[in-house]
């Protein structure tokens, strides 16, 4: 990372915010967790052009007539972050061959589950293939949380959403999550990595400022919990991001260039119920009667987590 | 002096996009635009242009990606046709609220289903609401002139609206006619440099695009964008007046043809015009007072203008190339007769829909025309007064 002084974790988190407060996301909301971290990565000096799907996040964050992004910011439609700011990426690469833009910027953008894994997937693809030097950063809070907490392709399987709700019928969505990150690194792009936030926050850091940095086109996937989605007290946020990983539900990887890397492997693997139980949506697995549900998500976190120790071991 | 050459009106307007040499174009193929990208893409393989050419996936992402750009402070435009517009449907009015001078050269053609590659207005008319300038042509020369106008009209600090420059698909995109191209100099001149006043690559200004905007906000940008559209008039006629200057070719917000003294008009838009002009001519020569409006700017809406040009007529058969489903006009009858009645102008009025999916327009039927208009008018014969032309007889 030349031209960027080592900063210990005192000065990176003294530095400037460049998003500012005053915003109307809600407290314990994961998103703007996701958005001050990754915006944090970049260096100072650097501009930053930063897009934004339709989401909980732009209704928030950039209410006319105030604006909480310190630099440039662009809002498009639900379902084309990816397009937009490849549009930017490249008036920016032809103003600055012209001479009529001298900075160095860097393009970032930031969409929810429902405009990343679902209405924006094609956008995105498409920015992703074309390889736009970029970062798309996924918040995933596993369910379309601005129009009301319906189910989207990332909500894991049994949750209990508006339009998955549990009933005498329902035990909650049926089908399973979506594995967005494999698809993104099978488009052969420099760097896919999936992150939450962790201790100190030094591997979602360390994820940000790489894919800021890396020529090409990156993608960040964010497990970024939210309050009313998934009902926890706000507090919890950081133990349910650290179940998360302990119980290999959201693993930490990354893929470089095509090669998968491990970057945290639990000593001891906690069960799915510990990372489940801290979340109301789950309430209904606790019931009596249930126990099979639990041991169905196990099996499927389990049958997932082997499949990236093989792709992170060749 | 011109260059004389010989060109479908797909290729004047990749001749002219050349010539004007934009920052950016994202596009995504479809008939019977899809020659315009093609041509861009390899003008700049070639090395004969500097646009940056962006391969989109979808319509979707083109308009995305132009809006993009245009934010970022770039020259953009892109090319489409029919359900590719439809894509972009959403789009076209973030354009238009985030005052982003963007250009659409707009290849008419029919609106699926059944599926049509063919020649109608139902795209364009459809986004009639969308806040865009649109600036129709009846002929390669005039959709070559038309883009060589765009972005002095949509960049004019007192406009800021994106901008649709359309022709007839096939009849005038791929068919080959004589056409005067101006030199690139002149062009260049013309055209100008682009200098954004807000744009997200100002490092000293940094700008946030696209806001949520409640309802205490919201009323003013649609308000903003009228005046905007009211304004534009005026900087349609500068432009097209000093465009005439350059090149012996004025334009103004329509054609009038042999209308002065006419007794029986006809008003319509595109290259129809060409053949209704065929039938004036030889109507004319029988005698009969016959006229033609061709209408070439419907967004700004010219409603007194063409009340003026149309006062002394004593019937009009207004044109509709493209279905609103009201059951009694297409979009272009409704709006002339809008303005008819708020300007006090007293004529009969027939609204004919014609061509639509690419159905032909022959001369026999703009003589129908006149000849029904003549027998409302003269004999009173009482006839339906929402009609289709050329219809199959089984």
């Amino acid at each position: 990372m030349a031209g960027q002084k080592k900063m210990n974790f005192k000065e990176m988190m003294n530095k400037p915010e460049r998003l500012a407060p005053g915003h109307r996301m809600c407290a314990g909301c994961g998103g703007t967790i996701a958005v001050r971290a990754v915006l944090r990565a970049l260096h100072e000096g650097d501009y930053a052009v930063v897009g934004n799907a339709t989401g909980c996040l732009e209704v928030s964050s950039f209410m006319y007539p105030y604006t909480a992004y310190e630099d440039s910011y662009i809002h498009n439609t639900f379902e084309n972050a990816g397009a937009t700011l490849s549009g930017v990426e490249t008036a920016y690469n032809i103003l600055k061959r012209k001479g009529k833009v001298k900075e160095n910027y860097k393009f970032i953008t930031f969409g929810g589950d429902g405009g990343t894994y679902d209405i924006g997937l094609q956008s995105l693809s498409g920015a992703m293939e074309r390889n736009h030097d970029m970062v798309y950063v996924c918040y995933d809070n596993g369910a379309y949380m601005n129009t009301g907490i319906q189910r989207s392709s990332a909500t894991p399987m049994f949750a209990d959403t508006t339009t998955t709700p549990v009933g005498s019928q329902s035990v909650g969505k049926m089908q399973n999550r979506k594995d967005l990150a494999a698809i993104l690194a099978a488009h052969d792009i420099p760097y896919v990595a999936q992150s939450t936030f962790l201790g100190n926050f030094s591997d979602l850091h360390k994820k940000s400022e790489k894919a800021i940095y890396t020529e090409g086109a990156c993608f960040l996937n964010v497990m970024a919990p939210c309050p009313r989605g998934w009902v926890y007290n706000t507090e919890d946020i950081m133990e349910i991001c650290r179940l998360g990983v302990e119980t290999c539900y959201w693993p930490l990887f990354e893929v470089v260039n095509g090669q998968w890397i491990l970057n945290y492997e639990p000593k001891k693997k906690l069960p799915i119920e510990e990372f489940l139980r801290k979340q109301g949506r789950f309430k209904h697995l606790f019931k009596p009667g249930n126990e099979h549900l639990i041991e169905q998500f196990q099996a499927e976190v389990d049958r997932r987590w082997e499949d990236l120790l093989f792709k992170c071991s060749r | 002096m011109g260059i004389r050459e010989r060109l479908s009106g797909n290729e004047a307007v990749a001749y002219a996009i050349k010539q004007v040499n934009p920052d950016v174009m994202p596009a995504f193929p479809i008939t019977p635009s899809t020659e315009i990208p093609q041509i861009v893409a390899s003008y700049i393989a070639n090395g004969e242009m500097d646009t940056e050419f962006i391969p989109v996936e979808s319509e979707h992402s083109a308009m995305s990606a132009t809006i993009g750009a245009s934010a970022a402070g770039a020259r953009a435009l892109t090319a489409t046709s029919s359900c590719g517009m439809a894509l972009m449907w959403e789009l076209l009015y973030v354009a238009a609220s985030n005052r982003l001078p963007l250009a659409l050269t707009l290849v008419n053609r029919a609106l699926s289903g059944p599926i049509n590659i063919n020649c109608d207005h139902s795209d364009s008319m459809g986004a009639r609401d969308s806040g865009w300038i649109q600036v129709y042509a009846e002929n390669n020369q005039e959709v070559y002139d038309n883009f060589i106008q765009a972005y002095r009209i949509s960049e004019h600090k007192d406009v800021h609206l994106p901008i649709m420059i359309c022709q007839d698909g096939f009849i005038t995109s791929h068919a080959l006619a004589n056409i005067e191209l101006l030199e690139d100099d002149k062009v260049k001149q013309f055209v100008g440099e682009y200098t954004p006043e807000n744009f997200l690559l100002n490092s000293k200004e940094p700008m946030s695009l696209g806001p949520y905007a409640v309802s205490n906000y919201y009323m003013e940008t649609k308000k903003a964008q009228t005046e905007a559209m009211k304004n534009a008039k005026k900087v349609i006629l500068d432009v097209g007046k000093e465009f005439g200057e350059m090149s012996g070719r004025t334009y103004g917000f329509f054609e009038e043809y042999r209308l002065e003294d006419a007794d029986y008009a006809v008003v319509i838009i595109g290259s129809a015009a060409g053949t209704t002009k065929d039938a004036i001519d030889q109507l004319r020569s029988q005698g009969k007072k016959v006229g033609l409006l061709k209408l070439r700017v419907f967004r700004p809406f010219p409603d007194k203008e063409i009340a003026d040009a149309l006062r002394n007529c004593k019937a009009i058969g207004i044109m509709d190339r493209s279905e609103s489903f009201s059951g009694q006009a297409g979009p272009l009858t409704a709006e002339v007769t809008a303005a008819l009645y708020r300007y006090k102008v007293d004529s009969n009025i027939v609204s004919y829909i014609y061509g639509l999916g690419g159905r032909d327009y022959r001369a026999e039927d703009a003589l129908e025309v006149f000849s029904e208009l003549e027998d409302v008018t003269v004999n009173g014969k009482e006839i339906e007064q929402f009609r289709y032309i050329g219809l199959r007889s089984r």
